[in-house]
């Protein structure tokens, strides 16, 4: 880009302000997001309604910051799910080499072979309803992908003189692989973590907006776009636009503070297509 | 490898008029052969058929052993509302008819076997046999695919050759921005999206469906017309990808000696861009459009969700949602081998677009 200065700048404040919003006006709010108002069915955007109202005369912007709390929740909950059982899977793989690593490598390879949605639609349909099966199916399509990063990298540590020097210490390998290997990868795998964050909303929002997922008074921004379906065919169209708008936002935003740290570590190569 | 004569450049080979002819020197493109090298491939495919039998045997697996891990009860979705009143003597007889005593092994074994001889049990929600089901549906799936993909090939290759002539000018940005904002937004709100300005407000398109409501015979017509909206909307959820890529590839082969050349020889503009630039810019890409099924799977649950399009996809949604364990498991493993086979569809296209990789994987 350009101006990756400004690019940052942006990505930062849009960051900043939605993280603010999910975190204080729910509680700063103390009007409740679910009371009904049938006198004020369907109003269009106005002062009053930045968003305009439901058709139950719910004000959407709350309704909107409640469900990208709920959202935001899900999203970060099941990446740090993934991301654990990931770094541990990469990390037993590379430590252990030989069968084990061949293994665990083509169960990876099985679990990224079936599209994420349809696994998490299939894990979803069997355990639910509630909120852990959506966090599960999420965190069981996303692991795969942190697996192979850390594997990778651990198998390219291995070879470092510091893990010589221990082997010669006379270190057993597990105090290797814990004390010297793991928190190598640490970094990656929370960079990888916090960019699977967007993917893991954008997948709960699916499920959401199937009928899948979260139950309707956990209304996350998936549930409100699919409740606004009927709304729609009658041509109100607010109660479906802001809330995918909303889902637009966090990815971008990460996307490009994600886009910023790279260009730091990797000046030179400013391609925009590895993330 | 073997090396080949090229008969591009035996004797005779320069008395083309054609002024690109000459110029394509690019040291990576393959040597002309007299046609696709069909043993090399036939063995690939071979290879990765076999190795995709431990693969799907394992997601097979997979599916039963989580079923089992589940809350789920085959007996009580078989039964439905009977199910609540039935005598405790009745549920175990269907129970052992059903082979739901029977540990999990037999039971995923029972499903192959019967699976390999065409049978695939029968889907509760749809009242059939799940080959019926799948059968009926799956021409629609694969027409709404194409599709869709093919006019996101095409108008990201011709929006990726437009952004990528000017780095970093108003075409650039504008478009990138765009693709930016369209690949973190959701295809099942495009959908709705659409579905308001085209059906509501326009009233121009239908919003869903395979035909008019009361019509009873399918035309050609009226599918056309019903295919516009879902199309649009799967092709558009996929640009953003083969926009970026494209504009990538090109923009990097731009800066390449190649095209300094003929642009150097006074070649025209469009003929470097296309001709030049395109061709060379074009082939990592094309070879990672097998590997894209699924996420072109991903788009088709949630767009033929919302246009009620009547393929495999809108069927997998509704066979998670009444717990139609059959179906489900059935559409599972389908988009497991169509995943398969894009991966191999992709190897096999880059061997082809560059011969130093060979069939070998």
């Amino acid at each position: 880009m350009a101006e990756p200065r400004l690019r940052l700048r942006v990505a930062a404040t849009a960051a900043g302000v939605l993280l603010l919003a999910v975190l204080v006006v729910p509680l700063a709010v103390p009007v409740d997001p679910q009371a009904v108002d049938l006198s004020a069915r369907l109003l269009p955007p106005s002062w009053q309604h930045p968003f305009g109202t439901d058709d139950l005369g719910r004000d959407l912007l709350l309704r909107c910051l409640h469900g990208l709390r709920v959202s935001v929740l899900v999203g970060a909950v099941a990446a740090v799910a993934a991301t654990v059982v990931g770094t541990t899977v990469g990390a037993v793989a590379a430590a252990l080499g030989g069968r084990v690593d061949r293994l665990l490598m083509r169960t990876v390879d099985t679990v990224s072979a079936v599209p994420h949605l349809l696994l998490g639609i299939f894990v979803v349909a069997l355990f639910r309803p509630g909120l852990w099966p959506v966090v599960a199916s999420v965190a069981v399509t996303h692991w795969p992908s942190t697996a192979r990063i850390v594997r990778a990298e651990i198998l390219s540590l291995r070879t470092r003189p510091y893990v010589d020097a221990a082997l010669s210490g006379g270190a057993s390998r597990g105090r290797i692989l814990v004390r010297h290997l793991v928190p190598g990868v640490l970094p990656q795998a929370g960079l990888a973590a916090v960019l699977m964050v967007p993917h893991a909303m954008w997948h709960e929002s699916a499920l959401s907006f199937l009928g899948l997922g979260l139950p309707a008074r956990q209304a996350s921004l998936g549930t409100l776009v699919q409740h606004a379906r009927s709304s729609l065919l009658a041509g109100d169209w607010w109660p479906t636009l802001f809330p995918g708008l909303l889902l637009i936002l966090p990815t971008l935003a990460i996307a490009g503070l994600a886009g910023a740290w790279r260009d730091r570590l990797s000046p030179r190569r400013r391609s925009e297509l590895t993330l | 490898m073997t090396f080949r004569p090229d008969p591009g450049t035996g004797p005779g080979a320069h008395a083309r008029i054609d002024p690109g002819a000459r110029t394509r020197i690019d040291p990576g493109a393959p040597p002309r052969a007299a046609g696709p090298p069909w043993r090399p491939m036939a063995r690939m495919a071979a290879r990765r058929a076999l190795s995709a039998v431990p693969v799907l045997l394992a997601v097979t697996f997979g599916v039963f052993a989580v079923a089992a891990l589940s809350p789920f009860d085959p007996v009580k979705a078989y039964a439905g509302q009977a199910g609540l009143t039935a005598s405790q003597a009745h549920l175990d007889e269907l129970r052992a008819n059903l082979g739901a005593d029977r540990p999990l092994v037999g039971r995923w074994w029972d499903w192959l076997t019967s699976a390999l001889t065409g049978d695939l049990g029968t889907s509760t929600v749809m009242r059939q046999p799940v080959a019926d089901v799948i059968a009926e549906r799956v021409g629609w799936s694969v027409l709404l695919a194409a599709t869709a993909f093919t006019l996101a090939v095409t108008a990201g290759t011709l929006l990726g050759v437009l952004a990528a002539r000017r780095p970093g000018g108003l075409m650039d940005r504008l478009t990138a921005a765009a693709a930016y904002v369209l690949e973190a937004a959701p295809p099942f709100w495009l959908g709705l999206l659409a579905v308001w300005v085209c059906s509501v407000s326009l009233g121009v398109l239908p919003s869903g469906g395979l035909t008019d409501a009361g019509a009873d015979t399918v035309t050609a017509g009226q599918v056309a017309r019903h295919l516009v909206l879902p199309a649009l909307v799967l092709g558009v959820s996929q640009l953003p990808w083969f926009f970026l890529y494209v504009r990538q590839g090109v923009a990097d082969a731009l800066a390449e000696d190649p095209v300094r050349g003929a642009r150097a020889r006074g070649i025209a503009e469009r003929t470097v861009l296309f001709g030049h630039a395109l061709r060379a810019g074009m082939l990592p890409t094309l070879t990672l459009i097998g590997s894209r099924v699924p996420e072109l799977i991903t788009g088709a649950l949630l767009v033929e969700t919302v246009f009620s399009w009547p393929g495999v996809a809108a069927a997998t949604v509704q066979a998670a949602t009444s717990v139609d364990f059959p179906l489900l498991a059935a559409l599972t493993v389908l988009a497991t081998v169509a995943v398969l086979v894009g991966n191999l569809l992709s190897d096999l296209l880059y061997g082809l677009a560059d011969p130093r990789v060979g069939f070998d994987g």
